[in-house]
């Protein structure tokens, strides 16, 4: 699998992250290598094994069905850049 | 069961189509608080007031599973005939948008909680079996206020994190009326299971709906389009209509379909492309590293079997064997768990096949006026059992019965009481009736000359008379007995 400049920038506006124009010809032989390195695994015969989600055997710990938290609207909306008394305000976006 | 035909197909200009319809429902699960968060769930809050550092995706907060949710997807799959996995796995989907601070929704996806079941329909052309894909669980998003500021848009997170199970049918559809009886079949089930309340116009059940069409006996499946967050099952049946009819027009004039995600616009009644969701659909699902694999002991599963209640398809079975109603009776007295158990309470304390016309009459007619469920009915089912009973016994006549009702519904008195009170009694007395009646021809003998000599048609006014004197309160069989026995005398 190779990566060309349209990918790196379609990747990029997925992520929100802005990418400099001059910048997508290296970044795209960087993401290259990178990738053709990860690619040796696929040497690697793994059609018995199962993917791993965890390096941890263990299960998920759970919780009670309690409520234990909220109630904390001024400490939320502290990190809002925009806001008023009760919600988050950002840019309009409308379907 | 009346053998009808199915008959829902889109007429084009160069034949029949057939419309494929396969549902995504995103159900609500009943808790107290979210699926990863100790906040609560409950509707109607102050905004942002149920919102932790979770829900509004603080860094380093590490989400942790509530294990009510987590049984309240196994109950919804064993409802649904469905195989529970053992394993299963969260994911993250990724999406960018203002009411989803995470910048994911946490989900599943190559693993979900559980796998293929089954609904069954009772359509008036018989019955359907609709294929269940998975059902998995997942977060819902915060709600966008787009209508309190013309340049901004505001945001409550209170709905952000709360649990849903999305349960994907097969597309095993195919009309407006079979996903009418597929939702309201779901929202009886889970509402037996107490799993989710099914209130639609909390959004607490709304459905992405796929659509498709194809010429009548063609094997494959035609490209479908996704209409994203309908919220009603008239919207969800508006919106298929459209949708269907504007596939049918594009593939008659030669036209490829794109598949994609549409909008339902409820003001207009059409469906239009989302074009906004065009990069959305490259969600870069990946294990979420914060959450282990979900690992289910078998006998969690099998007790939580155990405790299941008896639900709908079962309780059809059993009330047409052990109250002898007919399927459709069954049908409407088991769609709601309160209206079965008001029901049976009834049945047992009165006669089973008159409480059933009398709930399905009167009292549904007067709870449907009123816009109460039957859980605040103004008549329990007690009063209502005796009132059944009178009538059964002949205390009192259908007609009468009627003015009980309304008398019991504006009191919230027993029919007994009422019965006494207002003299409402039936007259069932045969000398007492006689000798009204009596009475009552000797007053016209002109019109009892009239009968005799061939002009029946003045019953009708002999029966008013004993109607008008008695207050109402004759026993019309009886009347009619004694007035045709005296008059051929």
């Amino acid at each position: 699998m190779s990566l060309d400049k349209e990918k790196i920038k379609h990747v990029a506006k997925l992520a929100r992250i802005s990418v400099d124009e001059a910048k997508v010809d290296s970044l795209t032989k960087d993401l290259n290598s990178i990738f053709k390195f990860i690619e040796q695994l696929n040497e690697l015969n793994t059609d018995k094994v199962e993917p791993l989600t965890s390096i941890l055997n263990q299960s998920l710990r759970s919780r009670k069905d309690e409520i234990s938290d909220g109630k904390i609207r001024e400490k939320i909306l502290k990190n809002s850049p925009k806001k008023n008394e009760e919600f988050f305000v950002v840019p309009k976006v409308v379907e | 069961m009346s053998k009808e035909k199915f008959d829902y197909f889109i007429k084009g200009e160069k034949g029949k189509y057939e419309v494929v319809i396969g549902l995504e429902v995103h159900a609500q699960v009943l808790s107290k608080s979210k699926l990863f968060s100790g906040s609560s769930t409950k509707f109607g809050a102050d905004p942002n007031d149920q919102v932790s550092l979770i829900d509004s995706a603080f860094p380093g907060m590490l989400p942790v599973i509530n294990e009510e949710c987590v049984k309240q997807a196994v109950r919804t799959g064993l409802g649904l005939n469905a195989k529970i996995n053992n394993y299963s796995v969260f994911d993250r989907k990724n999406y960018f948008y203002a009411d989803l601070p995470q910048g994911y929704q946490i989900s599943q996806y190559k693993n979900p909680i559980v796998g293929e079941g089954k609904v069954l329909l009772d359509m008036p052309y018989g019955s359907k079996e609709i294929g269940i894909e998975r059902l998995h669980l997942e977060q819902d998003a915060g709600k966008s206020i787009h209508d309190m500021d013309p340049s901004n848009t505001y945001v409550d997170l209170n709905r952000s994190g709360i649990a849903l199970m999305e349960i994907v049918s097969k597309p095993d559809l195919r009309s407006p009326d079979e996903v009418n009886a597929y939702i309201k079949k779901l929202r009886s089930i889970m509402r037996y299971l107490g799993t989710c309340d099914g209130n639609m116009q909390e959004g607490s059940l709304r459905a992405d709906v796929n659509v498709s069409v194809r010429k009548e006996g063609d094997k494959n499946f035609g490209t479908r389009c996704e209409i994203k967050n309908v919220n009603s099952i008239k919207f969800m049946q508006m919106a298929i209509e459209y949708e269907a009819a504007r596939q049918v027009e594009l593939i008659e004039n030669g036209k490829e379909i794109d598949q994609e995600t549409r909008l339902f616009d409820t003001k207009k009644n059409e469906t239009r492309s989302m074009r906004s969701k065009e990069d959305a659909h490259d969600y870069r699902y990946f294990p979420d590293p914060d959450l282990l694999p979900l690992k289910l002991e078998q006998k969690l599963i099998d007790d939580l079997k155990k405790s299941l209640p008896e639900l709908p398809d079962k309780k059809k079975e059993r009330f047409i064997k052990e109250y002898e109603l007919n399927v459709y009776e069954a049908n409407v007295l088991v769609s709601e768990k309160e209206i079965s158990d008001y029901y049976e309470e009834v049945a047992k304390l009165s006669d089973k096949k008159l409480a059933a016309t009398w709930m399905m009459g009167d009292l549904f007619a007067m709870l449907n006026d009123k816009g109460l469920d039957i859980s605040k009915s103004p008549i329990s089912a007690k009063h209502f059992a005796e009132l059944v009973q009178s009538i059964k016994s002949g205390e009192i006549s259908g007609r009468i019965a009627k003015e009980v009702f309304e008398i019991m519904v504006e009191s919230g008195d027993n029919p007994k009481k009422i019965i006494e009170s207002k003299g409402m009694k039936q007259q069932s007395d045969p000398k007492e009736l006689e000798k009204m009646i009596n009475e009552i021809l000797s007053k016209n003998k002109d019109k009892v000359d009239q009968y005799k000599a061939g002009k029946e048609k003045l019953f009708g006014f002999f029966v008013g008379q004993v109607m008008k004197l008695s207050g109402g309160k004759a026993n019309p069989q009886l009347t009619n007995e004694i007035l045709k026995k005296l008059l051929k005398g």
